[in-house]
């Protein structure tokens, strides 16, 4: 379902840079007027305009106003929460997409290419739906819920069950993005590893792991954006206490059914402003290994 | 993706079977263990009652609605995915990363955000609010609602499918045939289109699997009217809280069934058509 | 791989692909139709959680009466979900001809900020624009193995009290207000914070909704005891087996559920008097006698003692009494930084 061609940042060609006083190149092909056209208005009109509604619409409380909604108690928590679990089930989906990617590319065996097609079944499965299904399975009476129960785990109504249904979601975004990377790898890096006559784990570790670490960080980061956004699996799972297992979309509904718009809409810009702050460290870590990668 | 195992020698043969029954072991629990809960739910009545539920009139009226919505919503992004591709990747010009980070955007924001976005523009509160009543053009609360939040949700999948491919396979067959004497419009339908159709189907299946199963964003503009603004997912949500659970698991199933099928026809894309899928995936 | 059968593939894909295209686009041409049925004589009805059942009795016994009388054909549409999200909904634009909510302050929302209806609507209607009256009980689990039997014995430590969160779910500001009463009779003012502390420090989970509460008592099998809606309690029962009881408190409150009409929509729509009927007709015998089956209180007193023995008497403080009526209420307990903030506190 997903491949990295989604979420690889697509680097413009740097080859032919524009002159200064050109601020495009001449080409000879037709269609640049019509093409960008098109996507300018398309995306003014879906994108921009409606992110400007929301961007504005704080301001009606005034920047102390608006301060005071994004540093209220409550907030702050549901930002740690969201923010937080979603870091924390990146960080998991790292070595566990890391396995599964391992096993499917470097293995034989029965099933293999079911599995290869099931890791993107969490994108394909509405989120509701999935939602609905884990809480059934985590639940305190659901087969994994109370096995959990029975060593004084608490699964759904938890973080913990939030955190689940985070990783459900995050796990294809980390696969798909290093499985193609650790095929080309294997090609590239075994012969050199193979003179320098290092053990098999050795290479695994030494050379590998470097090799796709920018991949990685891509898939990681691209899980914790969706994770921290989303609503639909989260909501039947987590339990929507506030301070403890509230996440920062559902404070957004909450507000919403309160009439407060512009709270809503503050929390809703201040999420939009961290998901970018924390995409910006991620894209910046990912150069920096690249550069290393290749230093 | 589908390319038989590397035949290299970092195989670490001796722990092979454990790590491949530990990714087999989390698979199921994260991710076979939801699939397989909402069949047995769906067909725990027995297989009669599952198809008097999806035969009932609200689900049918949501199953139609749902794909009314993606059948507006998908072409719409297909052909600005097109535009933006050709425009991106057949061009050099200033402020082109600028265009792509808003081309990203979308992936990160909240479906809830995508929502209310709309609410914020069109709701009777909202900045066109008064003037759509007066006119009396319905948007949020209505089809055209649900089409825009789909839309926004889904908006960068097919663009960002062609975008490497397009940058991958340069200009010079294009420019060969204007060269030549051949029109825009023949040179794009003749050489682009053929270049790229793959990858453009193979973007139009993620973005309607989306399309079809989003509901945090259309929950925001829905109004929830049944059989008429409920699209399949949030059906599923409403059956819910009527306590029909094999109701809501059988419509939760036509959605599975719609995913598992994206996923056949996705493998099978890629067993055939590896190398013109996507730049980044050739090896 | 042979051309042969690359080709064959292809076409294959590509016959999928029109095929799935085709199927996409029939919708479109059915949509059309059902545009046109919207122009047949419809109401809209917005409802909360726990009417799905009434009104969808409700709305069918409606119709053939409509229709015995002017022999027009009707339909009536049904929107349901928390009170407070359906009301933000009616403001944002949902065109709802009726609104029939969990409590008159939602309405209220809806006259004060877009103007839909006078703010006198409440006094339009008999009996406080209410058809019916409802009240907050316990459901417990079979047997009752913690013995619940009244208010007190929710906040004992160890008791999994369930029940939505009051800032979205009518219900649920019912049920707190109920507690109040109770605190505030054994405790005074201070007892009533000191109760209301205390029991939601006994709530593990806090849904929006009450259909999403009594899904996790009943279903997901979480807590103890679930403040239920009266009617809401007897549906467990019919609906997910006798594994549970209900346990009626010491004291409770009279829970009104205003309807009224969306004055401003039905103009536009021009369906004011087939809105005014559906109204006046929940007033009917008929429909009292709907609404006792559905184990909502009618206000008709002839079908009220008809079902008597259903709806056992309590002492219920109505919220005129001990609130100062909705406005006062919203403000004092559930506005931003009100009690429920205040005692809401992390940790």
């Amino acid at each position: 379902m997903i491949d990295q061609a989604i979420f690889r940042p697509v680097v413009p060609a740097a080859a032919k840079r524009p002159r200064l006083w050109h601020w495009r190149e001449p080409s000879i092909l037709p269609g640049f007027p019509l093409g960008l056209g098109i996507t300018l208005l398309y995306l003014s009109l879906i994108v921009v305009i409606p992110l400007a509604a929301l961007a504005i619409r704080p301001w009606e409380l005034g920047l102390s106003g608006f301060w005071r909604v994004l540093t209220d108690e409550r907030v702050l928590r549901a930002f740690r929460l969201s923010f937080g679990l979603s870091i924390l089930a990146a960080l998991l989906n790292a070595p566990l997409g890391l396995l599964i990617a391992w096993s499917l590319t470097r293995y034989q065996f029965p099933g293999r290419r079911i599995l290869d097609a099931l890791v993107d079944l969490p994108f394909a499965l509405p989120t509701a739906v999935a939602g609905i299904a884990l809480t059934t399975i985590y639940a305190p009476n659901g087969p994994i819920g109370a096995l959990a129960a029975k060593f004084g785990i608490k699964t759904a109504y938890s973080p913990l069950g939030i955190f689940i249904a985070l990783v459900f979601i995050g796990l294809p975004f980390v696969v798909r993005a290093i499985q193609p990377v650790l095929q080309e790898v294997d090609r590239e890096v075994e012969e050199a590893a193979q003179t320098l006559g290092a053990s098999s784990f050795q290479k695994a570790f030494l050379v590998i792991l470097p090799a796709i670490a920018p991949a990685l960080l891509s898939g990681v980061s691209l899980a914790f954006a969706r994770a921290v956004g989303e609503y639909g699996s989260v909501v039947f799972i987590a339990g929507n206490m506030p301070f403890k297992t509230e996440i920062a979309p559902l404070l957004i509904v909450i507000k919403l059914e309160q009439y407060d718009y512009a709270g809503a809409a503050a929390v809703g810009v201040g999420m939009l402003l961290i998901s970018f702050a924390a995409l910006i460290v991620f894209n910046a870590a990912q150069i920096l290994l690249a550069r290393k990668g290749r230093a | 993706m589908s390319s038989s195992p590397g035949s290299s020698s970092i195989r670490m043969p001796g722990i092979a079977p454990l790590l491949v029954f530990a990714s087999i072991a989390a698979m199921v629990l994260l991710v076979v263990g939801p699939l397989a809960i909402v069949f047995t739910e769906a067909f725990s009545k027995g297989l009669s009652r599952f198809f008097l539920e999806i035969r009932e009139p609200d689900a049918v009226a949501a199953i139609r609605l749902t794909l009314l919505v993606a059948a507006i919503s998908v072409p719409l992004n297909a052909v600005f995915g097109i535009a933006a591709a050709w425009t991106v990747a057949k061009f050099e010009f200033r402020g082109k990363s600028l265009l792509l980070t808003i081309i990203d955007l979308p992936f990160s924001i909240s479906p809830v955000v995508s929502g209310l976005v709309w609410v914020l523009l069109f709701g009777a509160q909202g900045w066109f609010g008064e003037w759509l009543i007066d006119h009396d053009v319905k948007i949020i609360f209505a089809t055209t609602g649900l089409v825009l939040a789909t839309v926004l949700v889904t908006l960068p999948f097919v663009a960002r499918e062609l975008i490497p491919l397009m940058q991958d396979q340069g200009s010079d067959e294009e420019s060969a045939a204007i060269t030549l004497g051949a029109d825009g419009f023949t040179t794009f339908w003749k050489i682009t289109i053929p270049n790229i159709k793959w990858a453009l189907l193979y973007g139009v299946l993620l973005c309607n699997a989306r399309a079809m199963g989003e509901f945090g964003a259309v929950s925001v503009v829905s109004g929830h009217i049944r059989g008429m603004t409920t699209t399949l997912p949030l059906h599923v949500e409403v059956l819910y809280n009527d306590y029909d659970f094999v109701g809501a698991f059988a419509a939760a199933s036509l959605l599975a069934s719609l995913g598992l099928v994206t996923l056949v026809v996705k493998t099978a894309l890629e067993w055939r058509h590896a190398g013109e899928l996507s730049a980044t995936r050739r090896h | 791989m042979t051309f042969d059968t690359n080709l064959t593939r292809r076409r294959l894909i590509t016959a999928s692909a029109a095929l799935g295209a085709g199927a996409a686009a029939t919708p479109l041409l059915l949509g059309a139709g059902q545009a046109q049925a919207a122009d047949a004589l419809t109401l809209l009805n917005v409802s909360y959680d726990p009417t799905r059942e009434l009104y969808k009795a409700i709305n069918s016994a409606f119709a053939s009466w409509w229709k015995g009388r002017t022999n027009q054909t009707i339909t009536i549409n049904q929107s349901h979900g928390g009170s407070g999200k359906q009301a933000r909904s009616v403001i944002d634009g949902l065109q709802a001809d009726v609104v029939t909510l969990a409590l008159a302050a939602d309405i209220d929302e809806i006259a004060a900020r877009a103007k839909l209806l006078p703010a006198n609507w409440q006094s339009r209607l008999p009996n406080n624009s209410t058809p019916y009256t409802s009240t907050i009980i316990f459901l417990v689990r079979k047997g009752n193995p913690w013995k619940i039997r009244d208010w007190g014995d929710l906040v004992k430590p160890g008791v999994g009290v369930i029940t939505p969160n009051p800032k979205t779910s009518g219900g649920a500001r019912w049920a707190y207000l109920a507690g109040w009463a109770y605190g505030s009779r054994v405790g005074g003012a201070a007892g009533a914070k000191e109760y209301v502390t205390k029991l939601y420090k006994n709530v593990p989970v806090l849904d929006t909704g009450a259909r999403g509460a009594t899904t996790s008592f009943a279903q997901r099998g979480l807590g103890d005891v679930l403040l239920s809606w009266e009617n809401e309690a007897q549906l467990v029962i019919d609906e997910f087996g006798p594994k549970f009881d209900i346990v009626y408190p010491s004291s409770s409150i009279l829970a009104e559920p205003p309807v009224a009409l969306v004055d401003k929509n039905v103009d536009r729509h021009k369906t004011r008097t087939l809105a005014e009927g559906y109204l006046n007709f929940l007033y009917s015998p008929l429909a009292q006698e709907i609404i006792a089956k559905n184990h909502f209180r009618p206000r008709n007193p002839d079908i009220a003692a008809k079902y008597a023995s259903q709806f056992k008497q309590i002492p219920l403080v109505t919220i005129d009494q001990a609130f100062g009526g909705w406005k006062k209420a919203q403000v004092t307990h559930f506005a931003d930084g009100g009690v429920f903030d205040q005692i809401y506190k992390p940790g």
